[in-house]
């Protein structure tokens, strides 16, 4: 049953992850894929949400966690994308555009999530995490 | 049709990952095991089907939709949150310059292999 839960978070997940990349940011994808650098920062937002929202309510049923968090999420964010894409940039020597992709994707999506936890957690979570 | 593809990836993909993370019983808050595993083995196959050059329904439900989904970056970033919050700023270190550089390194393997085998 949690194994369906997971699945069919992955295939929301995954389809609105397809049909974010249809939207055109204004920059070409061989230049700076803006489409994965957006889902991973909502999804890192989202989950981080998610997570702060646990640990002011910790009796939200854990289904909940596994459906949206574990599988929509999950799904909606990518890591081997990003990677891939890392990857094409280097061999064209858009060397910059390395720079400012990855900075984004890894600095941004650290602010993104910690933002999500603040915001879900009511800026309780310290108080939370050490009892 | 399109959608189709990528559904059937995505559940499969989640489904996969989730599993990985029930099977593996380690220290999830000093290295998060599970989440590196899938991302650095999802980057690999990842750059093998671009180096193969898979026909479009198998890029579709493998690349984006299997391999897109079994992969996560959400989980990864907010367990670099969790490490910085509890003040486990040495194993957030590891475990981030671990993720991207074995990560985009077997991404590259990954197509190099590919591109070698799609001759």
């Amino acid at each position: 049953m949690k194994y369906l839960a997971v699945g069919i978070g992955g295939i929301i997940g995954s389809l609105l992850r397809y049909f974010v990349s249809y939207i055109h940011f204004g920059l070409p994808n061989e230049l700076l894929p803006l489409d994965t650098l957006f889902v991973n920062l909502l999804g890192s937002y989202l989950l981080g949400l998610l997570t702060g929202l646990y640990s002011r309510f910790p009796n939200i049923p854990s289904y909940i966690q596994i459906s949206i968090g574990t599988g929509l999420i999950g799904s909606f964010t990518t890591f081997s994308t990003f990677s891939n894409e890392i990857v094409q940039l280097m061999l064209h020597h858009h060397y910059l555009q390395v720079f400012v992709y990855y900075i984004g994707s890894f600095i941004g999506g650290l602010a993104m999530s910690w933002l999500g936890i603040l915001n879900g957690s009511g800026r309780t979570w310290k108080k939370v995490n050490a009892k | 049709m399109t959608v189709i593809y990528v559904a059937i990836g995505g559940f499969l993909g989640a489904i996969a990952r989730y599993s990985v993370s029930r099977f593996i019983h380690l220290d999830h808050s000093r290295f998060p095991t599970p989440t590196f595993l899938v991302n650095i083995i999802g980057s690999f196959f990842l750059g093998l089907i671009i180096g193969t050059a898979l026909p479009n329904g198998m890029n579709l439900f493998l690349g984006i939709g299997f391999l897109g989904s079994f992969t996560t970056y959400s989980t990864f970033m907010v367990e670099n949150v969790k490490m910085i919050l509890e003040n486990k700023w040495k194993n957030m270190m590891i475990y981030t310059s671990l993720s991207y550089m074995i990560g985009i390194a077997f991404a590259f393997g990954g197509l190099m292999l590919g591109l070698s085998l799609g001759k």
